[in-house]
């Protein structure tokens, strides 16, 4: 019985979003069939873009510790596959892509972790760029080469294994917020010293939900690299990558399970949109949006339908009432 | 000096103060009386102009200031000495002090200010050059205190200025009120501990429920038995 | 054996120091006051107790068993829970969870969460918040939220409770009140230490008081002789 569950009770409306997400999920297993190899292609850019904000918003949505280490760990996923990528297995490459994620996050987060707020998402941007540069470094020195090849692998292929990120992600994410693991981590965003003294083992629970954040990070990275086919330390390591699962969360907004996944999903698309049409301007035109959204939407686009939700109850009560009188 | 007329104030929907009526006048300490959550830092809040009302008028002076903003307010001589007392953190005691005389006039006699206020809290002499968030919370309270102090106002507005301290600090604290009253400088003065309030005020209300239930000289208030029941403990 | 005892404890903030070679003990099933100017160490005293902050010398024992280096959770699972002076509740989460958070994480064996949750229930009718589960905590007012605080803390089953000015900014029918929850809890088994500036609180219901002044212990005794004190009148209760 989750946390959750307990509090609210059964009912038989409980039902109907996991059957819609159940269709969601049949539709998107079967697109390749009935779509053009384009959509495909795009569904893998917008997955991508989903899977990066959804497990940074897994961490640092409820604790409030800003990370900018998605970079270091999508990139970790990349070189894996570049290196390992001819030895192993696919599935098992992008499972090694997130496994040494995982465990470099691990050992960041035990060193970072103590570092409050502004801090702690400098430490992880420097992050970024430090294992970028001693990358390059150990090529010029030692491999002599500049970048990577990795294999290529047909787009059905990719696409089906990311969506299986995809959905072990939300699992994952759904499965820690119902849990006691997600009041464990509100409770540390929200006052990390009252969550101590209530029984919390904090440094725990936030090295370990951080290194499992990073673990997609890091397996998204590897089957990515499949596609990009050409990695080196600067497009593997981008540090623009930290940033927009940031923007993403605060697009879609933070206060909801969904709101990343909104948010991710309608910037890719925006992205997509824009590049093809304003392939010059379409940087200018993003920064645009992304102001506008933050100065009216702070909220995200959650806060939109929140508010809005709140405007039709109030409206309904009021008609209530004029209907009493 | 103060008038508030017909007040009323929202917080976003819901009514928190309604149709408040208020007057102090120069050199007078008023106390402020109610039960937690009944409107009493509402009000002034209200007066110091962090919050605004939604109805009603509040005159300083003769001049309306219900539609100014907060420092403003501070600078016709208003000093809010806000619940809790907040005092910046990052910032030594002294420096805390030198920001309540911010205000053009004040800033000019800042030293000689600080040399009163020393004199009132010795404490925060002692601790004057130490970072605000490493004092103890009565220490918190006593510079915030202070702050408001420095603006050399003419009326002073006090949250619950005796809030965790100690209980000789709680009478030297009464005793500073009554001396910035001789100095000419007026109190609006909200507090938990009621039979000292009614003691050193002059007059007092009482508010319930956001609306003001009892006023009258603070004696008087001390002999009537609602009061006695609900707030000096039978 | 005392339940709680701290020997020669001390603590220094670069040079100033704020806890002073302080013995003290608590008894099992007493009420102990902790009493002291402003600045005295009294909460500094506490965070050393409950692990917030690491001694510099000393030592302190529970149970017999030393917890001076131990983190806030894990002294918390052994049995200590306290309640901040600065009310420290988390404004986003519902009244229940604060106490299911506590129970689940905070309690030594492993509480199932259906049972957790019929405890929560129970101590927050205990405590006087009956019907306000679902009230995100920062809806509530400083009265209930330190109630909530009390609350937090007992759903951690502890055997010891600190409790830190827990009648600040109460009117004197809401301190009666809380006086009478501190003996409620006195009596369901639960040794207290309270630290207080409301004088009848502190002389009403603790058995012993300890006062401190500048980190040091300056006094010790029941409140009769604590309140006749000339050292304790003269530094603290002034009249």
């Amino acid at each position: 019985m989750s946390v959750s569950d307990i509090k609210t009770g059964f009912s038989y409306k409980k039902l109907i979003v996991p059957a819609v997400l159940g269709l969601i999920l049949v539709l998107l297993a079967t697109l390749p069939v009935y779509t053009p190899s384009y959509t495909v292609v795009l569904m893998i850019t917008i997955l991508m873009y989903i899977i990066l904000t959804v497990s940074w918003a897994l961490f640092s949505g409820p604790t409030g510790y800003v990370s900018l280490a998605p970079s270091a760990f999508f990139g970790v996923g990349m070189y894996t596959a570049a290196i390992l990528g001819k030895e192993l297995h696919l599935a098992g490459m992008v499972i090694a892509g997130g496994l040494f994620s995982f465990v470099l996050a691990l050992i960041i987060g035990a060193i970072t972790l103590r570092l409050r707020g502004i801090y702690f998402a400098m430490f992880t941007f420097g992050l970024v760029v430090l294992i970028q540069q001693i990358l390059l470094w150990w090529e010029i020195t030692f491999t002599h080469t500049r970048g990577r090849f990795v294999i290529p692998v047909d787009n059905t292929t990719i696409y089906y294994i990311m969506l299986a990120i995809f959905v072990t992600l939300t699992l994952t994410v759904i499965f820690i917020r119902r849990s006691k693991y997600g009041l464990a981590l509100q409770s540390i965003g929200q006052d990390e010293e009252a969550a101590a003294h209530s029984g919390v083992n904090v440094t725990l629970v936030k090295v370990f939900t951080f290194a499992i954040s990073a673990l997609f990070m890091g397996a998204v990275g590897a089957i990515v690299a499949t596609r990009w086919t050409y990695i080196d330390p600067y497009i593997a390591f981008n540090p623009t990558f930290s940033f927009f699962p940031v923007l993403m969360s605060i697009f879609g907004g933070m206060g909801q399970l969904y709101g990343p996944y909104l948010g991710a999903a309608i910037f890719a698309y925006l992205e997509e949109l824009l590049i093809t049409n304003f392939e010059y301007y379409y940087m200018l035109i993003f920064g645009i949006i992304m102001v506008i959204t933050i100065v009216f939407l702070p909220s995200g686009i959650v806060g939109l339908i929140q508010r809005w939700r709140m405007m039709k109850w109030w409206k309904g009560g009021l008609a209530k009432d004029d209907a009493n009188t | 000096m103060l008038e508030v007329i017909h007040l009323n104030t929202f917080y976003g929907k819901i009514q928190a103060l309604w149709d408040i009526n208020l007057k102090i006048n120069t050199a007078e300490i008023v106390a402020l009386i109610g039960a937690n959550g009944a409107g009493k830092s509402t009000l002034l809040k209200t007066i110091s102009g962090i919050i605004h009302p939604s109805s009603g008028n509040i005159l300083f002076l003769g001049k309306r200031i219900d539609n100014l903003a907060p420092h403003e307010i501070v600078e016709m001589g208003i000093s809010h000495v806000p619940e809790g007392g907040h005092p910046f953190p990052e910032m030594t005691v002294r420096e805390n002090l030198e920001l309540g005389a911010y205000p053009y006039q004040s800033w000019k006699q800042k030293n000689d200010t600080l040399k009163e206020v020393f004199q009132i809290f010795p404490r925060l002499q002692e601790r004057q050059n130490q970072l605000a968030r490493t004092l103890s919370g009565g220490e918190k309270q006593m510079l915030a205190m202070g702050r408001g102090l420095m603006s050399r106002p003419k009326l002073c507005l006090l949250d619950e200025p005796s809030y965790g301290l100690a209980p000789k600090t709680v009478l030297e604290l009464f005793k500073v009120i009554k001396t910035l009253r001789d100095r000419g400088i007026t109190i609006l003065l909200v507090e938990q501990n009621v039979k000292r309030t009614l003691e050193t005020a002059d007059r007092a209300y009482v508010i319930e429920n956001g609306r003001i239930a009892l006023e009258g000289k603070s004696g008087e208030l001390l002999q009537n038995e609602h009061v006695k029941a609900a707030y000096l403990g039978g | 054996m005392p339940i709680l005892e701290g020997t020669k404890v001390c603590k220094n903030f670069g040079g100033l120091a704020a806890v002073s070679e302080v013995d003290f003990c608590l008894n099992q099933g007493e009420i102990l006051g902790l009493i002291g100017p402003n600045g005295a160490g009294k909460t500094t005293l506490f965070n050393l107790i409950s692990g917030a902050l690491v001694t510099r010398a000393g030592e302190i024992k529970f149970k017999n068993k030393t917890i001076s280096k131990m983190k806030p959770f894990q002294i918390c699972r052994h049995g200590i829970a306290r309640t901040f002076q600065s009310v420290k509740i988390f404004p986003d989460m519902t009244v229940l969870e604060h106490l299911l958070l506590s129970a689940i994480f905070g309690s030594a064996g492993r509480i199932p969460t259906r049972e957790a949750k019929r405890e929560a229930l129970n101590l927050l009718e205990f405590v006087g918040l009956k019907g306000l589960e679902n009230v995100p905590a920062r809806d509530l007012n400083l009265v209930r939220q330190k109630r909530l605080e009390v609350a937090r803390a007992l759903a951690s089953r502890p055997e010891v409770l600190l409790l830190d000015e827990l009648m600040a900014g109460l009117n004197p029918a809401e301190v009666a009140e809380a006086m009478e929850l501190v003996k409620k809890i006195r009596d369901s088994g639960i040794t207290i230490i309270m630290i207080e500036h409301v004088m009848k609180a502190i002389m009403g219901i603790c058995d012993r008081i300890i006062v401190l002044h500048h980190g040091e212990k300056i006094a010790e005794g029941t409140p009769q002789e604590i309140a006749s004190s000339k050292t304790v009148i003269e530094v603290y209760l002034g009249e």
